[in-house]
Order: C-alpha cells, then structure tokens, then sequence
C-alpha cells in the first residue's frame, strides 16, 4: 500500500516485458482461478439465502406467536444467519453485483452503525422511529422501508441484518451481557407502542433480505447469463485484480480501519459491528476467514484453485508468507476477549485487538505486494 | 499505462508545435509522493500514499467520524449526539460525498444539500468577521430537531443568460438567485447580504495547509504593483485557537486559517455540534426553542473527534494527473499558461512544514491555486464581505482533481454556487482580474478551448 507509485512502475516493466498491449492481456493460469472464485462466491451467497430464509421463517413464527421461546428461536436463526454472510464480504468493493454502484443491494443488506431512533423507540424517546410515525408512514412495506433506507444519511438504516438485529434484541444498555428486548413488544399492551406495526416491519425487514440475497445469489448461479458469466469472459488479469481488490479493501480500510481501529480509538460499543446481539466477534472472525477463503480459493468443503497458485508458481516464498499472514490474522481476532465491545475498553483487550489490527495490516501490504508480482495495481484507500 | 507508453510513442513520433508546451517529469504527481493513482469513485477517498503504519490506522478512524451521522439527544449513543438544534446536514459526508464536491439544487423544487447559505449584514464583529443576521445568524439552517423551528426554506433559481464565442458559437449560462421561504422568525434583515457556498472536494487540505505563509505572500502583489491586472491580496483572518490574526487559508472566501478552526466550524454551522473551539449553540436571541434544546453535552463533540477528522481532513491524497503527456493535453497547457490562467491558478508550489504530519512537508505539489483573493468580477460577485475579502473577491480554488469529480460525484457543477454545468461554463463566468484570461478563451478557436478544457479534465 506504501507505494503505489513503485507499483505503477513495476507494473509498466512487467508491461513491457510481456509485450502488454498485445492481443491477450491474460494473467497465465488464470482462467481455473477466476471460474473457481465463482463457484465459492455462489455457493457461499447460496448458504446465506437458505440461512436468511430460515431466518424469515424465525421471525414469522415469532411474530404470530410473540413468546420468550420464540424470540430466542429468532435470534438463534439471526446468529446462524450472519456466518455465511460475513464470509461473503470479501467479494465486496470492486463494484460487482453486491455493490454495483447503480443497484447494489449491500446499503441495504448489512449497512451499519445502525441510528436505533430511525427505526423504533429508545431509552428518552419512547415515541421514535418509523415503527412509531404512524403520521409519517401510514403504512409499512417493502418498498418504504428501502426507500427509507440511508435517506438523508448513511446511519439512517432501516433495513438489513442490524435492524432485524435490533429488533430482536433492542439497544444493548448492559456492560455484561447484549440488548435484552422483552418479547412483549410484540404484545398488545405489552411493553412497548404499536406491537403490530413493530412484528409487520420486521417480518418486511426479514422478506427484503431475503430477496435482496436471491438477487445476489442469481447473479452467481452457474450456466447463467449473469456477472458470473461475465467476470469469466473479462480479462483474466482484470478478473484477479477485483479479487484482489475485494480482499485487499476488506483486510485494511473495512476490517481492519473502519471496524476495529475505529472501535478501538473510541472504545465505543456503538462503533462494533454487531453491537445489539454482541455478535461482533464471530463479524470479525469471518471476515477474516473471508479473505482467506478468496487467497486459497476455498469455502466450506470446496477447495479448488486460488490465488495462492498463482502466486506458488511464480515466487513460492511470498505465497508461505502471505498463507502463513492470513493464518495470523484469523488466530489474532480468536485471541482477543469476548464480547468485543468490553474488550475495547479493557486493557488487556485493547493489547490484543491493537495486535489483530497490526497483523490485518501487514496481510494488506502483501496483498498488494503479491498483486505487483502478477502484473496488478490495486488501489486501497 | 499503456495510454501513457502510446503517449509517448507519438510525442517521440511528432515534433512539438505551437502552444504546445512539454511534458515536465514528475508533474502527473500533483500531490507530490502523498499522489494515489485511483481514477473511479473512490479516487478522493484515499489516505495519502506514504502514509504508513499506526498512521495509516488513524486516518480510517477520521473516516469513520467523517461519515458519522449525528443524532438527536438524548440517545443511547452518546458519543454521537447533539445534532442542531437547527442544522443543515447530519454528517460531513452528506455534503461532502466520497469526499468530493457538492452540487447546488438543480431547480427550484430540490432541496439544498451540498450548498448552504451565508448571511450576514453590513458591519463587523470584534474580530473584523462578518455579523451574522439578527434573527438567522450567520449560516441559514433549512433543518431542524424535532420539536425546534427550522428557520425555513431556501430556493433557488435559473434564469439562461446567453453569449456566443469569438468564432460565432453562441453559449448558454445559467444565472442563479436565491428566495427564502416560510422563514419561522420574520423576514431576514433588509440589508442582509447572502452568500451561496458548496462544498469543496476534500483532497489535498493537509498539504495546502502545509505550504508556507511567505510562500503564499510571495505571490500576492496587492495593489498590483506589476501593472498586470492581477491582484492576489491575502485574507487576514481571526483564529479562535491562537486569538490572533492569521492568513486565511481556506474556504471560498479565504476566512478560515487552518483546518482544525475549517472542521470545528463546519462541526458548529452546518451540524449544529459544539466543541471546544465553538462551545455555543447556534441559536440566536429570537430562537428561544432552539436555545432551550437539549444538548448532547458540553461541548457535543469533543476534542479527540475535532482532532480526529482534522487529521482525516490533512491526510487525504490527491489523485495523479491522466493523459498528462497527450499531445491536445500539452497544448491545453501551453494555452492555459498563455491565456493567463496560470498567474493565479498557480501550477507548483512546495509545501513547508506542518507540525505533526511529516507526509505532507516538503512536498512539491501541483495545486493550480495561489491561495490568495482576487477580484472576479461583478457577475460572480456576492457582495458580502468576510475579513478581509471584499464582495468581489475570491480565494482561487485549488483546481487538482477537478477531472475527476465528473466520476466521483456524478456532476460537473463548479464555482463557489455550482452555477457552471461543465467547465467551460466555469471559465465563461470569469470577470474581473480574469477578464482577459475569460476573453482569450472565449476568442480561441473551437479545437484550442477544447484543448484547454482538455488540459483542466486532465488534472
């Protein structure tokens, strides 16, 4: 990341002496790497569908039938549900289907941190929230809730995990434990104003993630005409750069800047990932793993082709170190203490956190030194 | 790259003609060795290139507080409360998006973001700064809290004013005037004196900061005493940190020496956020709801995210010139320099030493800005006086990255309001000073003024 501007020049060598400009742009052995990136990426968008569907089902079940073991049975879907898709965000950040700048979904899918009064009542302002504007918003539907999404603010979210995360566990007021929602805010005259708009705006919440992951997922399906078909006609040089791109955005200015320095920094719960459910700990973990997977060309039981092949067959070293770096990374995050939002604050905690952030930082630099060795600038912010 | 290695294949092929200036080695690096070489969407959002380590860390922190939208208080989150009472945004990236430009209303029905209005009436305070309007203050606040009156609606409007090039080509300009409606505390002063403002891309602030009083004041001459036309007069401008006077730096005006005093300005009339430096809700005496809000604390912002987004706000990159050694690009260069352009909008400087941030000290940078204020005529001319700087005047907006807000922010509106719809306009309005510099353009031939234009798309 230090030096782009080497980079650039290392690059136009590399140029020079593949005689770029030619009638084939490719990245030699490419080709597997590119069609094996899209298998995972659909089989792990795939995962994060059915999850979400179980999900919907959850909160439906909740809704009809507000209850203590109901709730609990939502939560552990919305828990179940989050896996797969934190795994799924390093193929963020070069503008394919999730964040296509026209129509990417990712804004409302997993946008956060979340202004809890946008969406419902808090702790000194009990008739807040679109759920309690029954002026403002006379009826609830998919489409208001999108279209309300981010309006006016990047923190004015009112779709997507975190807000069926704060839904489902309401604002995390407590220093031990995660937000503790009664289920009687569902109940009429229970706990809370307007129960039924609340269970109609999270069962929408729940429906619109789930379409928004079916739209994804078929962008990816094999045998489509779709990005997926498209990436694997594109260069395969280009191909690999968004990979790197995607891996190298989210190890450094997402993950390791955005989520943990800034967390760190502030020593504010409000500044974690999953900051309702506590959650943020697994968020991290499988975002790390998200990078990893992308580097070996892996998820779940698949394991083909990866970049690390490519890397392997032309400097075997650099290729031990960035695995051995990922492998670091992943074993940092695990070190650092549950729930993150108390190990930011606490000293012990801080060290380790400090020590994942570093060794995030240092797999970024090799992503772009291993990017520079195939003939590829990336920029990072 | 392969532009760049067909580039200079051609230079090597073609002899230099007229107006055809050289390509000088290294001028692509307009931000000297902070440049980033990003040309899509994220081309402003980069930290600078030598920016390394712990560091590198700290400028995702500033980002995060930069795209951080405050919230009503009291809330549960309590470090980012304390929004208005009246405001006109609720996040610095609202008007600032992905760090790049704002554009005004495109008509009268669309709400005012990326533009706000200054206000004040004739006078100064104690400082020599303006006075702001009794009853509205010195920045109208079209948002509110609820519960609190917004002070009303601000409206613009377009009227095509017509003009036609040397070579016959006619042209069209748009002239905006402004209307305040539904004001909640009675008319504004009748000599209120208003002034339209966008906000300016973020890139590069730390390394204008950086450069040197005497650098600045080297090159103004301001009672033209050269006898070419051309002022450049310094603002001097009151510094609530150090309570002295001090150049001003930046903003359209010039009235802001530093971007610690810029951020925690902005944080106070645009957010409505108090910090240490500004600890006083914008309320004035006739807005009692307003002054009654609850605040989010004493002051709502405190130092730590003042210093945070300062650092943010001095660390962001420039983007490297494209197409810097295309053969219509140099001759773009050659015609900019010879149209007089080049005499405020100054292509190199180097930057001295700003305490704290070695990446951006000694840096040789290509900002096309001399800092100073200049008089630009009465078309563009707002009539209100800030500091120094008189109703004609303005500072020369640096013009790095300008290529490229096309990209990053999806318009191409320029000036101190976004009145000019591309660059041409932009040059068209220039009066004043630079009206030599707007008649030598507007008499080149068709294929000279797309050279130029191409010259500026390039930087």
């Amino acid at each position: 990341m230090k030096s782009t501007f080497n980079f650039t020049m290392n690059a136009l060598v590399v140029c020079f002496a593949a005689a770029c400009g030619g009638e084939d742009g490719g990245l030699d052995g490419a080709t597997p790497v590119v069609d094996n990136y899209a298998t995972i990426v659909h089989a792990s968008y795939a995962d994060s569908l059915q999850q979400a569907q179980a999900l919907k089902t959850a909160v439906e079940s909740f809704v009809a039938t507000p209850s203590a073991a109901s709730l609990e049975a939502a939560k552990t879907a919305w828990l179940a549900a989050r896996d797969p898709y934190g795994e799924t965000e390093s193929y963020r950040f070069y503008d394919g289907p999730i964040d296509d700048p026209e129509d990417g979904p990712e804004g409302r899918i997993n946008a956060w941190p979340l202004d809890e009064a946008y969406v419902d009542y808090v702790v000194g302002n009990l008739g807040a929230g679109i759920i309690n504007d029954l002026a403002g918003f006379p009826t609830l539907s998919k489409d208001v809730l999108a279209e309300q999404n981010e309006k006016g603010a990047e923190e004015n979210i009112s779709t997507g995990y975190h807000a069926i995360e704060f839904l489902l566990w309401g604002q995390d007021l407590s220093t031990t434990g995660s937000g503790a929602r009664p289920f009687t805010d569902y109940v009429v005259g229970g706990t809370a104003a307007n129960p039924d708009r609340r269970g109609q705006y999270l069962r929408l919440a729940a429906e619109l993630l789930v379409d928004d992951l079916q739209s994804i997922t078929d962008q990816w399906t094999p045998g489509g005409t779709n990005y997926a078909s498209e990436l694997r006609d594109v260069d395969s040089r280009e191909a690999v750069r968004r990979m790197l791109q995607g891996i190298g955005s989210l190890s450094g200015a997402e993950l390791s800047g955005e989520r943990m320095a800034t967390a760190l920094d502030n020593r504010d719960q409000e500044d974690e990932h999953s900051c309702f459910s506590d959650n943020t700990h697994h968020d991290l973990r499988n975002n790390a793993i998200a990078i990893q997977n992308v580097y070996l060309g892996r998820y779940g039981t698949i394991d083909g082709p990866g970049i690390d092949e490519l890397v392997r067959a032309r400097d075997p070293e650099l290729d031990a170190r960035m695995q051995d770096q990922l492998a670091a990374s992943v074993a940092a995050i695990e070190a650092i203490p549950v729930p993150f939002d108390q190990a930011i604050i606490d000293d012990a905690g801080r060290v380790t956190a400090r020590s994942a952030i570093t060794a995030l930082r240092t797999q970024t630099d090799t992503t772009v030194e291993l990017a520079t060795l195939l003939g590829i600038t990336i920029n990072l912010e | 790259m392969i532009d760049m290695t067909r580039a200079s294949v051609l230079l090597a092929l073609v002899a230099c003609g007229e107006h055809e200036s050289a390509y000088e080695p290294g001028e692509e690096l307009a931000g000297g060795d902070t440049t980033v070489f990003d040309v899509g969407r994220n081309a402003f959002s980069l930290a600078a290139r030598n920016l390394e380590g712990e560091r590198r860390d700290q400028f995702f922190v500033g980002n995060s507080m930069f795209k951080r939208t405050w919230v009503i208080a009291p809330s549960s989150t309590s470090g980012q409360d304390g929004l208005g009472p009246t405001f006109n945004a609720s996040s610095c990236a609202a008007c600032h998006f992905k760090d790049g430009r704002g554009a005004p209303p495109a008509s009268v029905d669309d709400a005012f973001l990326g533009l706000l209005v200054r206000l004040s009436v004739p006078g100064e305070d104690a400082h020599g700064g303006p006075v702001g309007d009794p009853s509205y203050g010195g920045q109208f606040n079209h948002r509110s809290i609820l519960g609190v009156p917004a002070e009303g609606t601000a409206r613009v409007r377009y009227v095509e004013v017509v003009g036609a090039f040397g070579d016959g080509t006619p042209y069209s300009l748009r002239r905006p005037s402004y209307e305040f409606i539904d004001l909640a505390f009675g008319p504004l002063a009748l000599d209120v004196m208003i002034s339209p403002r966008t906000g300016p891309a973020m890139i590069g602030l730390g390394l204008l900061e950086a450069i040197d009083e005497a650098t600045v004041l080297a090159l103004a001459d301001e009672d033209d005493g050269d006898g070419d036309g051309i002022s450049g007069r310094p603002n001097r401008v009151f510094d609530p940190k150090s309570q002295t006077t001090r150049l001003g730096r930046f903003g359209w005006k010039a009235n802001q020496p530093g971007l610690e005093q810029q951020t925690a300005g902005a944080f106070l009339g645009d957010l409505g956020i108090t910090s240490p430096l500004f600890s006083t809700e914008n309320c004035p005496p006739v807005q009692s709801v307003c002054a009654a809000a609850q605040n989010g604390g004493t002051p709502e912002a405190d130092q730590d995210t003042i210093d945070d987004v300062t650092y943010y706000s001095r660390l962001l990159a420039v983007p490297a010139r494209r197409d810097f050694q295309d053969r219509e690009v140099l001759r773009g260069k050659a015609l900019f320099t010879e149209a007089g352009c080049a005499s405020c909008h100054v292509a190199k400087l180097v930057t001295g030493t700003l305490e704290g941030v070695p990446e951006v000290s000694g840096q040789t940078i290509r900002p096309f800005t001399d800092l100073l204020l200049h008089d630009l005529g009465d078309e563009l001319a707002d009539g209100r006086p800030d500091f120094l700087a008189n109703g004609r005047e303005w500072r020369t907006p640096p013009l790095w990255g300008i290529g490229l807000v096309k990209v990053v922010n999806d318009h191409t509106n320029f000036l101190h309001d976004g009145r000019a719809r591309d660059l041409t306009e932009a040059i068209l309005w220039h009066g004043g000073e630079a009206e030599p510099s707007r008649e030598a353009f507007r008499i080149m031939s068709v294929s000279e003024r797309a050279a130029l234009v191409r010259f500026v798309e390039s930087l």
